[in-house]
């Protein structure tokens, strides 16, 4: 269970989360939308332990995450906003992939290949030469094959064509029933299959929380 | 592996692709080299009394380029990987924050030194095919020393890295850094002294804190025992130390700031947000 509570985060003199307080149990499906700038990727990032808080506090499954970054971080696969520029191969990141978090490079590989990239085929290549919608394949298949019980997703769809969004949906369909997701988007319509929940926040703040 | 492990050797895979690495690996490596051929070539023909003034160019040399090119090529390794989001996706695996420092510090370390080591090793080898008799004690000594400070700039370099939050300022302050010892090496000293505002002992203090001085006048003393170039200097710390303890300082000064540095990095870097 994820546990956000009266979480506070201030940048310079403006609050950016400003008392956000949810909670994501087991198996959920949360669409977290609201407009640039709401706070959605800084609430991501408190919970991945990136941000110590002004106030409030964060659990995940009982850990929190600045203190405890080892346990929270093994139950939660993630992929950022931007695919970052990455200069190792593909190689030596699924190395370092599967030696932190015991990945099966394979299931890696598996992973790609139902959104067709052939990692096989770009193993020395660096992270950063790929092409977007490949960098954004290849996070997606870490992401998927770490197995944990929280998926987060900030933006993943943006650099995926549109057969490559239908077959990450599609892979999203098949997660196991206790994963939790938490699927930032500004188009729900395209995952309305996939949630069963959606969280609208604005200036920091949970303003809308419904279940669907 | 552990995770620290891991952290350094992709490091320094990701640095040998570089091209800082390979323009290090040239100039540095073989100006090292050609530094400590020329002191083995010296010792031949002196027997390692006079210190020439082609050395001691080598030292001033040293000086002038180990810090910069340290402080250039790792204090980027965690500000500009935060500025690219690098480090956001890195750090959403479960590896802890000290096994990242402490592995990229590593990775770094070894990357820096080892080219500056090999290059010392080229020399001896030369020295051996030149049928010179090789001086270990010399060439232990020195390269305790290049240890000593590559082992500080990487502290600072990495220290800087985690308190600034972008590139360009970590490239900013590393320069500030380096001038300022650079400058206090002599100009700002010996201006103090010509004054006569403070008394000898005082400015010979204040050089001693500054771990370029005490590289140089380490190194001074390792090829000249007499330190006949520093002048009256020189008789002042030999008398008041004597010739060991210069030494032995001139390897543990420059680490043990180093190091101090680096735990200082580590705990901003932990306390502080990530991103
Ligand atoms: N590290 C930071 N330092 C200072 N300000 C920041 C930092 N990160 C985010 N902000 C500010 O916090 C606010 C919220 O940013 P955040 O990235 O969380 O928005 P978002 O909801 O994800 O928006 P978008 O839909 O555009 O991705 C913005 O005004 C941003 O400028
Ligand atoms: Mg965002």
């Amino acid at each position: 269970m994820i546990e956000v509570r009266e979480a506070r985060k201030r940048f310079s003199d403006t609050f950016v989360l400003d008392g956000v307080t949810l909670t994501i149990g087991e198996g959920e499906r949360v669409a977290l939308m609201g407009p640039n700038g709401a706070g959605k990727t800084t609430l991501v990032r408190a919970i991945l332990g990136f941000y110590h808080l002004d106030g409030g506090r964060i659990t995940v499954d009982g850990y929190t995450p600045t203190e405890e970054r080892v346990r929270v971080l093994e139950r939660i696969g993630f992929i950022p906003q931007t695919p970052p520029p990455i200069k190792l191969s593909l190689e030596e990141l699924m190395e370092y992939v599967s030696q932190s978090s015991g990945v099966d490079r394979e299931a890696i590989k598996r992973e790609a290949l139902r959104m067709e990239l052939d990692i096989e085929r770009n193993l020395q290549k660096p992270f950063f030469k790929l092409s977007g919608g490949m960098k954004q394949k290849l996070l997606i298949a870490i992401a998927l094959a770490k197995e944990g019980s929280y998926l987060i997703f900030d933006e993943p769809t943006a650099n995926l064509d549109p057969k490559a969004r239908e077959h990450f949906y599609s892979l999203l369909e098949e997660l196991p029933e206790r994963v939790a997701t938490i699927f930032i988007t500004h188009r729900i319509e395209e995952i309305a299959g996939l949630v069963n929940r959606k969280v609208y926040m604005d200036l920091g703040k949970v303003v809308e929380d419904e279940y669907l | 592996m552990s995770n620290l492990a891991l952290v350094a050797k992709l490091d320094i895979k990701e640095s040998l692709r570089s091209r800082w690495f390979l323009v290090y690996l040239l100039v540095f490596g073989g100006l090292m080299a050609l530094f400590f051929i020329t002191g083995i070539t010296d010792s031949v023909v002196m027997g390692f009394t006079g210190l020439s003034r082609l050395l001691l160019v080598y030292i001033q040399v040293t000086i002038v380029i180990l810090p910069i090119f340290i402080l250039i090529t790792t204090v980027k390794s965690i500000s500009a990987d935060r500025e690219s989001a690098i480090l956001e996706y890195m750090l959403s695996f479960p590896v802890s924050l000290s096994d990242y420092y402490w592995g990229k510090m590593v990775g770094r370390f070894l990357i820096t030194f080892t080219p500056v080591f090999l290059a010392l090793l080229v020399g001896i080898v030369w020295g051996v095919v030149k049928g010179a008799e090789i001086p270990w004690a010399v060439f232990f000594i020195y390269s305790a020393f290049l240890f000593a400070l590559s082992a500080l700039f990487l502290g600072i370099a990495f220290f800087i890295s985690t308190i600034v939050k972008s590139h360009d300022m970590a490239l900013g302050s590393s320069f500030v850094v380096w001038i300022t010892l650079l400058a206090f090496l002599d100009i700002a000293l010996i201006g103090l002294m010509l004054q006569n505002r403070w008394s000898d002992e005082v400015v010979i203090s204040i050089a001693m804190l500054n771990p370029l001085e005490v590289f140089r006048v380490g190194a001074i003393t390792l090829f000249d025992p007499e330190l006949t170039v520093m002048g009256p200097v020189a008789y002042f710390l030999l008398d008041t130390f004597g010739r060991e303890m210069i030494l032995l300082y001139a390897v543990i000064y420059p680490i043990s700031l180093g190091l101090l540095f680096a735990v200082a990095g580590y705990l901003f870097f932990k306390k502080r947000d990530l991103l």
